[in-house]
């Protein structure tokens, strides 16, 4: 359960261009605009997450890089995970600071691996795995529970990818049905179902193949 | 058992990113192992995570406050949020998958910290068999290093510090039993004669030759150069 603790560690003066968000750690807040990003690729969570992680995750960065351009790096590297991993994101395990600062984390020590041993690996995601992706026992579902799991998946899917995904498995339509019953080219249809299993995929557990 | 751990200065460096990879990774391998140290990272990450979002942190290292302020203009935000998110893809979980290495026939599963790193050449000297990890991590050298039962290296100390991180076997010296998952750091005060009487594997971590110190082994130092 995510614990609702908050600080009494209010903002000073600094950041108040930023003052449209208040400056403490409201995690409650923190989890639901990651999960708006994660469901509904909702920009203006978006945004919001980003007014209250980026100048924080620049005064870390350029404190450890001493390099205004190695930070910004970070910066857009971190932010940009954020973006495309949100779905990663379990509130079940962890706060949401606490998975920011791992991506964060892993972000800066790549990069400065890439400057100081000049090699273009990204270890960090071995050394620290963004997700646990270990099934414990009590993962692996029976058909019935697997069924209602994989309901409530498709119920997690952004809008557009939800209808396909119904019509297509659900009230079994073919995809050049749904692309004219959408008004969709056959292309989108096509994507959008390629992500949409994707993601329910990763839902359910890379074990359920 | 697992009797030996990483400090808490290690661990609280690793949570922060602030070591070499080699380091990072023998720590998360030992922490796969061992639910002590796991938890204790969790932990320590969460409080390291909470404290560094909030505001009383980050402007504790506040510079020059013109300058400062004039710098954070270096980033046009606005901009930067829609190229983020001009592109809708999600990234998908990577499966992972399980490597093996195989020392002498014998194969043993690659701890997952160490799947994407290159590996060189297998070398051997006796019992001994050693593959280098290439991180490009300057002084600091990483190995595997696999003992065929009954080998051993000859009594040594090191100049630098020594990490011999157990993946699979045992060996001894004359401080007790080492079993896997065993997280030993030694430095230069330390003397030891390792012996491994029914074969092991370990991943090491060295940033200095070893050096034999006794008799005849003072012949031996080109081993010393080896496994480090």
């Amino acid at each position: 359960m995510m614990k609702a603790m908050q600080t009494d560690l209010r903002s000073d003066t600094v950041n108040a261009k930023h003052s449209d968000i208040t400056e403490q750690l409201d995690h409650a807040q923190l989890c639901q605009w990651l999960s708006d990003v994660a469901n509904k690729r909702d920009k203006q969570a978006f945004t919001l997450l980003f007014k209250f992680f980026a100048p924080k995750i620049q005064r870390i960065a350029r404190n450890k890089l001493t390099n205004e351009a190695l930070a910004n790096e970070v910066v857009q590297e971190t932010m940009g995970n954020v973006w495309r991993k949100a779905h990663l994101f379990d509130d079940q395990k962890g706060a949401a600071t606490t998975w920011v600062y791992t991506v964060m984390r892993n972000v800066t020590f790549d990069l400065l691996r890439k400057v100081k041993a000049n090699k273009e690996d990204t270890l960090s995601d071995d050394i620290w795995p963004i997700t646990e992706n270990t099934m414990l026992a009590d993962d692996v579902f029976d058909d019935h529970l697997e069924n209602k799991q994989l309901l409530s998946g498709i119920d997690k899917l952004p809008e557009n990818q939800q209808q396909v995904v119904k019509g297509f498995y659900l009230m079994e339509m073919s995809q050049e049905q749904l692309a004219q019953h959408l008004n969709l080219p056959l292309g989108t249809i096509k994507s959008r179902l390629r992500l949409a299993l994707a993601k329910l995929k990763v839902q359910l557990g890379e074990s359920n193949d | 058992m697992i009797k030996h751990h990483p400090t808490f200065a290690l661990i609280q460096s690793f949570v922060q990113g602030d070591l070499p990879a080699s380091l990072s990774a023998g720590i998360a391998i030992h922490a796969d192992m061992c639910l002590a140290c796991q938890q204790q990272i969790a932990q320590l990450t969460e409080q390291t995570a909470q404290a560094s979002f909030e505001d009383s942190f980050t402007e504790s290292f506040k510079m020059d406050e013109d300058a400062y302020l004039e710098t954070e203009f270096s980033i046009d935000f606005d901009q930067m949020i829609a190229d983020i998110t001009e592109n809708n893809d999600i990234a998908l979980q990577e499966t992972k998958i399980e490597k093996t290495i195989t020392f002498n026939k014998k194969q043993y599963v690659l701890p997952a910290a160490l799947n994407n790193m290159a590996f060189g050449k297998t070398a051997h000297i006796g019992k001994l068999a050693r593959t280098r990890v290439q991180l490009n991590e300057n002084e600091i050298h990483t190995s595997l290093l696999h003992i065929e039962p009954g080998g051993g290296v000859p009594e040594h100390t090191h100049k630098g510090f020594e990490l011999t991180l157990l993946l699979a076997g045992s060996f001894h010296d004359d401080q007790g039993e080492y079993v896997k998952g065993d997280f030993i750091m030694l430095d230069a005060s330390h003397q030891h004669h390792p012996v491994s009487t029914k074969g092991c594997l370990c991943y090491t971590v060295a940033n200095d030759a070893l050096h034999f110190t006794q008799g005849i082994n003072k012949l031996l130092n080109p081993i010393g150069a080896f496994i480090y």
